[in-house]
C-alpha cells in the first residue's frame, strides 16, 4: 500500500458526524452533565437533612425560572442517558449490531428521550409543582 | 499481515493495567440504576411542590431509605467510573490528568457518602 492511500481516521473539524457519532459522543457529555448535577441532588438532599428551613430555600432555588431551566436540561440529559445507556447494554450482549438497526435505534433514543422528558415535566406540572 | 495467533502477539507486553473489573463494575450499575432511577423520578415528580414533612415521611418508610441508599451508591459509583474513562481518554497531560482522576474520584465519594449520610440522618430523625 502506497502511503498516500493509507486510511486516515476522520479529521474532526471537516468530517460531518453522522447521526451515529453524534449520538455516541452525546452519551459522554451528558454523563458528565449529570455528573455535575448530581451536586444539586447531593445540596438537595444535604438541605433536607439539615431541616426544614435548608429545604425549603432550595426547593425555592429549584422552582426559580433558572433552576427550572437546570432541570429541565437535567432531564433531559438524565433520560438520553438512560435511554442511549439501555442501547450499550443491548450492544454488550451482542445484539443490534447491524449498521440498520444502529441507525433506527439511534432515532430512536432520541425520540423516547424527548417524549419521556416532556411527559415528565407535563406530569410534574399537572401534579402540582410550581 | 502477521502469521502470529493472538496469544502469542499480547504474550510478553506485560499487563494490561486494570483487567475487566472496571467494565463490569459499570455494567451492573448501570443495571441498577434503571430501575431505580426510574423509581426516584417518580418520587421526586410527587414531591415537587411538597413540604418538608412529606419528604421526611418518604425517606423515613425502610424501603425508600434502602432504595435510596442503593440508588445512591450505584449512581456515585457509576459516576466515578464513568469520569475516569473521560478523563483518561481526552486528558493528555500527566500532571493534570493525575489532577483530575483525584478530584472526580475523591469528589465522587465524598458528594455519595455526604448524600447516603443524609438519607440516613432524615430516615432516623424524628
Amino acid at each position: 500500500m502506497s502511503s498516500q492511500n493509507r486510511p486516515l481516521s476522520p479529521h474532526l473539524d471537516v468530517y460531518k458526524l453522522p447521526l451515529t457519532g453524534i449520538i455516541s459522543i452525546s452519551h459522554r457529555m451528558t454523563g458528565v452533565g449529570l455528573s455535575v448535577g448530581t451536586l444539586l441532588l447531593a445540596w438537595w438532599l444535604i438541605a433536607a437533612a439539615t431541616g426544614a428551613e435548608s429545604y425549603t430555600t432550595v426547593n425555592g432555588f429549584l422552582g426559580s425560572w433558572f433552576g427550572k431551566i437546570l432541570l429541565f436540561l437535567w432531564s433531559f440529559a438524565f433520560f438520553f442517558h438512560l435511554c442511549n445507556g439501555i442501547r450499550h447494554l443491548f450492544w454488550d450482549a451482542g445484539k443490534g449490531f447491524d449498521k440498520a438497526d444502529v441507525e433506527k435505534t439511534a432515532k430512536a433514543v432520541l425520540i423516547a428521550s424527548v417524549v419521556l422528558t416532556l411527559l415528565t415535566w407535563v406530569i410534574a406540572l399537572a401534579g402540582g409543582a410550581s | 499481515m502477521s502469521m502470529n495467533t493472538p496469544l502469542s502477539k499480547a504474550r510478553g507486553l506485560g499487563s494490561a493495567k486494570e483487567g475487566a473489573h472496571h467494565w463490569k463494575a459499570q455494567r451492573l450499575t448501570a443495571i441498577a440504576l434503571v430501575p431505580l432511577s426510574i423509581w426516584f423520578i417518580s418520587g421526586i415528580i410527587c414531591l415537587a411542590g411538597k413540604p418538608h414533612a412529606d419528604l421526611v415521611a418518604w425517606v423515613q418508610n425502610p424501603w425508600s431509605a434502602s432504595l435510596l441508599i442503593l440508588l445512591l451508591f450505584s449512581l456515585f459509583y457509576h459516576m466515578a467510573l464513568g469520569l475516569q474513562v473521560v478523563i483518561e481518554d481526552y486528558v493528555q497531560a500527566t500532571g493534570m490528568k493525575i489532577t483530575l482522576l483525584l478530584i472526580t474520584q475523591f469528589g465522587s465519594i465524598l458528594l455519595g457518602l455526604a448524600s447516603i449520610v443524609s438519607v440516613l440522618l432524615i430516615a432516623t430523625g424524628d
